[in-house]
């Protein structure tokens, strides 16, 4: 296998990042005008909000039940305990609920995206839906985004809650900590920029997931070897830039709220 | 654009005698490797241009050219003499309405039945349900697949694949369609069928078409059959005679070596399409 020099590693890069950059673009701008396919929204939003919801209640759920037992164990040697609540609410809330949850909807979502539409791709469907008059970016791209992340927000939300609640359960039942002290440290212990900021960040996962899948998907080449190898594609590219999302954000929201 | 190319002023230009596609000089290439040179042809309104030459020749790029699919490095593609290169992807998708096509592979879409399948571009045009269904069933009574309506494609066999195809090109009454290879991979049986039904839609609707095959009997029996429209089948043209409307263009390593009528082809004197054809 020869190996590809710097330059021109380099330059697919860069075509790709332009091609990506298109992609996102006219799918932006296709929110504007007509047609808008709503059913499609609709359709998406059951598929990747709904469809994601066990995992995404499991995933917070025992995430905050580990985060009380592991922060109980330390704590305990400081005699603040009592601040369980407070440590699990506020690293659900702006850190472990968006992230974990993105990078969960990510390995669900943004990898059925990439072989939905590299299947289409390598079967010549995207061109038949061209052939008919069809704009495959407006038809398949905008209502994934759209659903996407609209609905990672509300996921988002409710990850933060159940993990919570797991910290809550962990917290009163193995731990033996009063119910009504852990959840009340929890509540006042978030601040607006807190919650904003745990807020801010689904916005971005569900934009990165929907594109990188789509962009994927609509790039295979290569039959169904082709389709896989763009599955896996999409899932690392999507994953990675949520964790890099996650630190350029955080440093924001430290920059506008000062926590 | 989307004003331009409306239903009245493509009618004002068939009627003028404009040819409905043109290719003048177009070239394209794939990674250094120039896959289409110099392709300079017209079809007339009616005519059926049928594609032949060796595989890897270039007609499926010229088909996907034809469709606004592809942009060529050079030249002009025009349909109705409205040229493809001076238009917006948002004004190409406004011509395409005025096309269809039928996919090598038929690329029906696996997710819907056959009834949607061929009812998507009047399902994007928002035609009222009622008429929707009507013109399905319409089509694909055409196609001899009226049974098959609830079905999945990948119910379908290879042939009836073809069927839905054709009626998913057909359903919006085009002014040209394409065939890419609607005979590729299947028996000669069910190839004939295929044949048949472009046949069909040649003599009963009198759409313009280009069809590419690499089966040179299918080509010479579209060119020496009609369709009997009282009888309900194909059957040889008597005394030996010719489709007028229906003609030939042979590319060979990208280039035009053949673009004419079904005799000039036969009684050609140029050894490569006489080794070709014979």
């Amino acid at each position: 296998m020869r190996l590809a020099s710097p330059e021109t590693y380099a330059k697919s890069f860069v075509a790709a990042l332009q091609e990506y950059a298109l992609l996102c673009g006219r799918a932006i701008g296709d929110l504007f005008s007509k047609p808008r396919y709503l059913d499609d929204i609709f359709i998406q939003m059951d598929s990747i909000g709904v469809g994601s919801l066990p995992i995404v209640v499991l995933t917070g759920f025992f995430t905050g039940c580990v985060l009380a037992l592991q922060s109980a164990t330390s704590l305990k040697e400081f005699g603040a305990v009592n601040m369980t609540g407070r440590l699990v609410a506020l690293s659900m809330v702006k850190e472990l609920g968006p992230v974990l949850t993105g990078l969960m909807v990510s390995g669900r979502n943004a990898s059925g995206m990439a072989s939905e539409l590299g299947s289409m791709k390598v079967s010549e469907q995207i061109d038949a839906m061209r052939a008919l008059g069809t704009d495959p970016i407006r038809k398949l791209v905008t209502p994934r985004i759209v659903a996407t992340v609209v609905m990672l927000f509300f996921l988002t939300i409710i990850s933060d809650s159940c993990g919570t609640a797991g910290g809550g359960v962990v917290a009163v039942g193995l731990l033996h900590l009063n119910g009504h002290t852990f959840f009340t440290t929890a509540y006042l212990t978030l601040k607006m920029g807190d919650v904003v900021e745990g807020l801010v960040k689904p916005l971005f996962s569900g934009f990165i997931i929907a594109t990188i899948g789509c962009y994927y998907g609509l790039k295979t080449t290569g039959g169904t070897r082709g389709v896989g190898k763009s599955t896996t594609q999409a899932v690392v590219a999507s994953s990675v830039a949520i964790i890099l999302m996650d630190f350029l954000v955080t440093q924001l929201m430290i920059g506008i709220f000062g926590r | 654009m989307t004003e331009i190319m409306n239903d009245q002023e493509a009618a004002e230009r068939i009627a003028q005698g404009v040819p409905i596609m043109e290719f003048e000089k177009v070239c394209i290439g794939f990674e250094q490797h120039q896959v289409l040179k110099d392709i300079t042809f017209k079809v007339a309104h009616g005519e059926t241009r049928i594609i032949l030459g060796p595989s890897g020749g270039g007609k499926s790029v010229l088909m996907k050219l034809a469709n606004g699919l592809l942009q060529p490095d050079s030249g002009d593609v025009r349909i109705l003499g409205w040229s493809l290169q001076k238009m917006n992807q948002r004004e190409i998708f406004a011509v395409r309405a005025h096309i269809g096509m039928v996919f090598q592979e038929s690329a029906l879409f696996d997710s819907l039945n056959v009834e949607d399948n061929v009812a998507y571009r009047l399902e994007e045009e928002h035609v009222d349900r009622k008429e929707i269904h009507e013109r399905v069933v319409e089509a694909l009574c055409f196609v001899e697949l009226e049974k098959a309506i609830d079905k999945f494609p990948s119910e379908l066999s290879g042939g009836m694949r073809r069927r839905v195809s054709i009626a998913r090109a057909i359903i919006s009454k085009p002014d040209l369609i394409l065939y890419d290879s609607p005979t590729g991979g299947l028996d000669p049986i069910t190839s004939n069928t295929i044949v048949e039904l472009v046949v069909k839609q040649r003599d009963v609707s009198h759409t313009t078409s280009l069809l590419i095959t690499h089966r040179l009997q299918d080509a010479f029996t579209m060119a020496t059959h009609r369709y009997n429209q009282e009888l309900g089948h194909m059957e040889k043209i008597p005394d030996g005679g010719i489709d007028p409307s229906t003609k030939f263009l042979v590319l060979n390593e990208g280039r035009v070596v053949f673009d004419g009528a079904t005799l000039e082809l036969t009684h050609t004197e140029d050894p490569w399409l006489k080794y070709y054809i014979s």
